[in-house]
């Protein structure tokens, strides 16, 4: 019984990662029909500034375990990749909406890129982020019921993430028009909506998102230049299982993955679990192809 | 993908002149190229010549995929998965003249006793050959009719094959008693009881891959200029247009998608004998995207543009990393972006001045409106 | 189709003229590669560039020497410290004479982490750059892709990093450790302190499977059975499950087999699981002082880990050795087995060629027989025979700075046998390999 209250919550967490991660890809490639493989690379890019900002307290202040410099380290991050991610929304992918498959290859160009920077910058072999002490422990229900603080932190950070982002989308003025270009660009446009602002816009958040997941992953995955390709397919699977620019469906997604996941994981091996997922989200769009929820309307 | 951008036009006019000028615009080109390939080994080092094989056998799997990423507007991210699979089924043969009936070295570091049966047949060339071509078309077939049918195409296609390549790639590494892991197969030493590693039989793997290379030419070539080569193309552009002309989409794709997957596989079964090595990081996603490139860098939907691709991008890869290993990748970074970005068109579309695109920082005013729109207060006006 | 036939034929001619300019400008790229890579006056490394023809290298005042790991792509991470190591290694005999009184002159090449590649730069090293001996590889699989060039080409690799065993290639020098000098001594240890529960975790590859699979026979040997065995697949990062499973099978002691940045996702997460070194020792054969720093020491702190040297390694050699390596790389930089290998590697092959007189291949391998180094991690010998050399086993746990104290040691060097031959439990295995 414990053994099963233990696996949901590691499928829960799962999802919650891979949410954090599937979040920003599914905003600019439903709102703007983009592909960008360079998301992976913005996480790193957020896991690089939380090592960044480590080593700059631990020079000043001689403390790298405070807890402070973490917590200013997650708005950060989300600031410092979304300026990235607005760098190369201007530079490069404004001029490709028209053609998604060169958004593909030419973001691709932008991870070579951004790789083989931070190898530059940070040399090749992985660096370590100290992870605050207060989230250290774990909470012990039972003797095999431990659920590690850091996930329950993460869990927390998506749930706090998901309800800017709702407060975001349905609250604000931005995200007022950000719906209206999601959902008819053209009649938006004529309604004096800068298109081409809250596409810039978007594509920011949705790189800002990548930040701050990078910024969690630091706790309890590794942090090198190739960071960002340990989780790019997956975000993707989830992106195409939700159905395209569905937040609601991105999320549901995310929970089937991660729990479907950690259950093969569980009753077989990490390999076959991986594969057994793929292999009925390939079945699952031959029976809807346009994912769990599909956009109403267009 | 029905948007008639400037590339489209541009892509359309270089691949039509073969109706128009047939014995010059269609001939000269992979006349001249032929021509200088045969004449190659006269010039180059024994290792040279090894080396442009080996990017023979890319030229052959860039140009099958564009068949269907070119004409048919389908970009296939795991290309590399049906190149692997061709590569495979050759090592397999030639793994099993190498071991001389005992079991394959691999098999027995990981616990078997005996051969799978699925490997016992392709100790026959007359089996191992023809699967080359056979396997990597059937699951292309397979799932293509699938993806197709269910008319996903573009991106979702694109990540579809993406997704494809991971799995394989896994399932290659994972069953390391059939495959080899991730070593792949390897240390294989004759072809028909001639060493691989002989001056002589380079220099003839060399003229196979020409050979190979100039069939595999043809065939698309005369794919192309037939009526399927026309739908494909319609197909490209308006894909109900075609369907309400009573054709059955999903039934052409996965012709082509099968076709272009066998002529891959050949490719890969080349590719072997050659390196002497295959292993799944050549399935894997990277590789695969790597072939999209070569493809961009050539010319879409031009045939000749994706030999010039894949001969040209992997010449300056391997003579750049033998000067400087880590400039590479950035400059292999900038050919993505630059090649899809101010070269839409690739190489075979260089001298035509409107397929290039020029991006906001060549642009003056453009420059001035950017800036002006990120000053706070300011307007942006360009809509 | 939209444009007027008119403009088409200029078109194709052109196409003609790039298409045949493209290949001509491929063709001589790659041309110019085949002479020796523009390498001006760089370290004492690289003496002045030789004359090309290479009939005249053994006449010529430079010997060269290839080296190729990967400097970009994943295995990076791992291999351009070593790459370091050898390049320290070749300075350092230039600085003092060089080899036979020759200057060494290195052409080093990229693998890029992708095997054929390896094979590729291999052949050209030995073909093109005739080079007297290549120092590199890490993976089993850029080993496995390499061997084939090497023996059908008659050249020389000194491989550096601990592998499965089970291979013995006349054309390849093993300088990392075989089975029975990691692996073997490590789960006799454990034995030793009353361990009975092994659960096996491994990345999804060769080096680990093979390694269990030696290990099954020799638990059954001492009667027992691993309580579990795990695969993930190369770059896992999500441990929770595993770590489920391993919680439900209660084992004395996990036998760590994963790769590279698995094994910081891993260790993160069994700390945050609650488990602590004490509660369930881990010993892990791929993590050493290069990997502690990504992993960070205080998730690892009092785990075990198998190898032939340590940065702590009490010997004069070593202190020089690590003063060196920092003086030239930063004084961040760490030391570690198969850095240490790569290194006196390069000294082993230059006391075979000063024996043997010659840098010729066949003579090399007849001088190498018996050769004797004071290595860093201690004395080290080539075999007889099959061309690994004995070294020292040492296990340790790893401190709260990431460096490893020494628990245990096998007190003399430990000679070679990659087909297990001496040990009873592993018979018939060396018949299968051949």
């Amino acid at each position: 019984m414990e053994v099963w209250a233990l696996q949901l919550f590691n499928g829960l967490s799962l999802s919650s990662i891979l949410l954090l991660i599937a979040l920003g890809l599914s905003l600019s490639f439903g709102l703007m029909n983009v592909i960008n493989l360079a998301h992976g690379e913005f996480i790193m890019i957020g896991a690089y500034t939380t090592y960044a900002l480590q080593q700059a307290a631990l020079r000043f202040t001689g403390d790298a375990q405070s807890g402070i410099t973490f917590l200013i380290a997650i708005p950060v991050s989300f600031v410092i990749a979304g300026a990235a991610g607005y760098l190369v929304e201007n530079a490069l992918i404004r001029f490709l909406y028209r053609r998604p498959l060169d958004t593909l290859l030419a973001t691709w160009g932008v991870v070579l890129f951004l790789q083989q920077w931070a190898r530059s910058i940070f040399g090749a072999p992985n660096v370590q982020v100290v992870a605050p002490s207060w989230l250290g422990g774990a909470v012990t229900l039972s003797s095999d019921l431990v659920l590690p603080l850091k996930r329950i932190f993460i869990l927390a950070l998506v749930t706090a993430c998901i309800g800017g982002l709702y407060w975001y989308m349905y609250r604000s003025s931005e995200g007022r028009r950000m719906r209206g270009v999601m959902q008819n660009r053209e009649m938006a446009s004529s309604l004096g909506v800068s298109t081409r602002r809250v596409d810039s816009f978007t594509f920011a958040l949705g790189s800002g998102l990548a930040g701050i997941a990078g910024c969690a992953l630091t706790l309890i995955g590794p942090i090198g230049p190739s960071l960002g390709t340990f989780y790019i397919v997956d975000s993707f699977i989830v992106v195409i299982l939700g159905g395209l620019g569905q937040v609601p469906g991105t999320i549901l997604a995310a929970l089937i993955i991660g729990m479907l996941n950690t259950l093969f994981e569980f009753g077989t091996t990490a390999v076959v679990g991986k594969v057994l997922v793929f292999a009925i989200v390939i079945l699952f769009l031959q029976w809807r192809p346009a994912g769990l929820m599909r956009a109403k309307g267009r | 993908m029905t948007t008639r951008s400037s590339i489209m036009d541009a892509v359309r006019t270089v691949s039509a002149p073969a109706r128009i000028h047939p014995a010059i615009g269609a001939w000269l080109a992979p006349a001249i190229m032929l021509a200088v390939l045969l004449l190659a080994p006269s010039v180059l080092s024994d290792f040279r010549i090894a080396l442009l094989g080996k990017f023979l056998t890319f030229a052959m799997l860039a140009l099958s995929l564009n068949l269907i990423w070119g004409y048919a507007g389908m970009l296939s991210l795991g290309h590399g998965v049906f190149f692997g699979l061709g590569g495979y089924a050759m090592a397999m043969y030639l793994k099993l003249e190498s071991a001389g009936g005992k079991l394959p070295d691999f098999m027995f570091w990981s616990g078997l006793t005996e051969l799978p049966i699925f490997w016992a047949p392709f100790k026959y060339a007359w089996f191992a050959f023809p699967m080359t071509f056979i396997v990597p078309a059937v699951l292309a077939g397979a799932l293509g009719y699938l993806v197709f049918r269910s008319r996903i195409t573009g991106v979702y296609f694109a990540l579809i094959t993406q997704a494809l390549a991971l799995i394989v790639s896994i399932l290659f590494i994972g069953q390391q008693a059939y495959t080899g892991g991730t070593n792949g197969i390897t240390n294989y030493t004759t072809i028909f009881g001639h060493s691989l590693n002989a001056p002589s039989m380079q220099i003839t793997l060399y003229y196979v891959s020409v050979a190979a290379l100039a069939v595999a030419y043809l065939l698309c070539w005369w794919l192309i200029s037939s009526r399927l080569g026309r739908l494909l193309v319609a197909m490209r552009d308006d894909e109900n247009r075609v369907r309400f002309s009573g054709y059955d989409p999903a039934v052409l794709k996965t012709i082509v998608f099968s076709l272009s997957a066998g002529i891959a596989g050949v490719a890969g079964a080349l590719f072997t004998p050659q390196v002497g090595i295959i292993s799944p990081s050549m399935m894997g996603i990277v590789p695969s995207i790597e072939i999209a490139i070569w493809v961009a860098v050539g010319g879409r939907g031009v045939l000749l543009g994706a030999i010039l691709g894949a001969i040209v991008v992997n010449g300056a890869k391997s003579g750049l990393s033998e000067s400087f290993p880590a400039v590479w990748q950035y400059f292999l970074g900038l050919l993505f972006i630059g090649a899809v970005l101010l070269f839409p068109a690739g190489i075979m579309g260089l001298f035509k001045r409107e397929n290039w695109q020029r991006p906001w920082w060549l642009s003056t005013s453009q420059v001035r409106s950017t800036i002006r729109g990120l000053i706070p207060g300011g307007r942006n006006d360009r809509q | 189709m939209s444009l007027t036939g008119l403009a088409k034929l200029p078109v194709m001619m052109r196409f003609a003229l790039i298409g045949a300019a493209a290949i001509l400008m491929s063709l001589m790229l790659a041309a110019c590669g085949s002479e020796p890579p523009p390498a001006p006056a760089a370290p004492a490394s690289q003496a002045s560039s030789a004359p090309a023809s290479a009939p005249a290298a053994a006449e010529s005042d430079t010997i060269k020497v290839g080296i190729l790991h990967s400097l970009s792509g994943t295995m990076s991470i791992s291999e351009t410290a070593v790459h370091d190591a050898e390049l320290l290694a070749i300075e350092e005999i230039n600085a003092s004479g060089g080899v036979m009184g020759k200057q060494l002159e290195v052409v080093i090449e990229d693998g890029a982490s992708d095997w054929p590649t390896f094979a590729e730069k291999a052949r050209k090293l030995l073909q093109e750059d005739e080079v007297s001996v290549v120092f590199g590889g890490w993976t089993s699989a850029s080993r496995k892709a390499m061997l084939p060039v090497f023996e059908a080409n008659d050249g020389l690799l000194f491989y550096p990093v601990q592998y499965e065993g089970l291979e013995t290639s006349p054309n390849i020098f093993y300088t990392g450790a075989t089975t029975n000098q990691q692996i073997v001594p490590a789960i006799e240890y454990l034995l030793g302190e009353g361990k009975t529960k092994f659960y096996l975790l491994g990345s999804d590859y060769v080096f680990p499977r093979t390694s269990n699979l030696i290990i099954n026979k020799q638990l059954a040997a001492a009667g027992l059975e691993a309580v579990g065995e795990e695969y993930t697949p190369l770059g896992h990062t999500e441990y929770s499950t595993v770590i489920a499973k391993i919680r439900s099978a209660e084992p004395d002691v996990v036998f760590n087999t994963l790769n590279g940045d698995s094994n910081v996702a891993f260790f993160k997460q069994l700390k945050d699981a609650g488990i602590t070194a004490e509660d369930l020792p881990t010993i892990s054969v791929s993590v050493a002082e290069e990997e502690i720093t990504g992993i960070g020491a205080d998730n690892i702190a009092g785990h075990l880990v198998a190898w032939n040297y340590f940065q702590t390694t009490d010997t004069p050699e070593n202190v020089k050795f690590v003063s060196a390596f920092k003086a030239k790389y930063g004084t961040n930089r760490v030391t570690d087995d198969p850095i240490e290998a790569g290194y006196f590697g390069v000294y082993l092959w230059k006391a075979a060629v000063e024996k043997a007189g010659t840098t010729e291949v066949a003579a090399v391998k007849e001088a190498a027989k018996g050769i004797q180094f004071a290595a860093p991690g201690g004395m080290v010998t080539i075999h007889d025979s099959n061309q690994h050399v004995s070294k020292t086993v040492r296990i340790g746990s790893v401190r709260d700075d990431g460096q490893i104290d020494e628990i245990w040691n096998s007190g003399a060097p430990v000679v070679p046998d990659p087909y297990l031959d001496s040990y009873a439990w592993a018979a018939g295995l060396r018949e299968l390999a051949q």
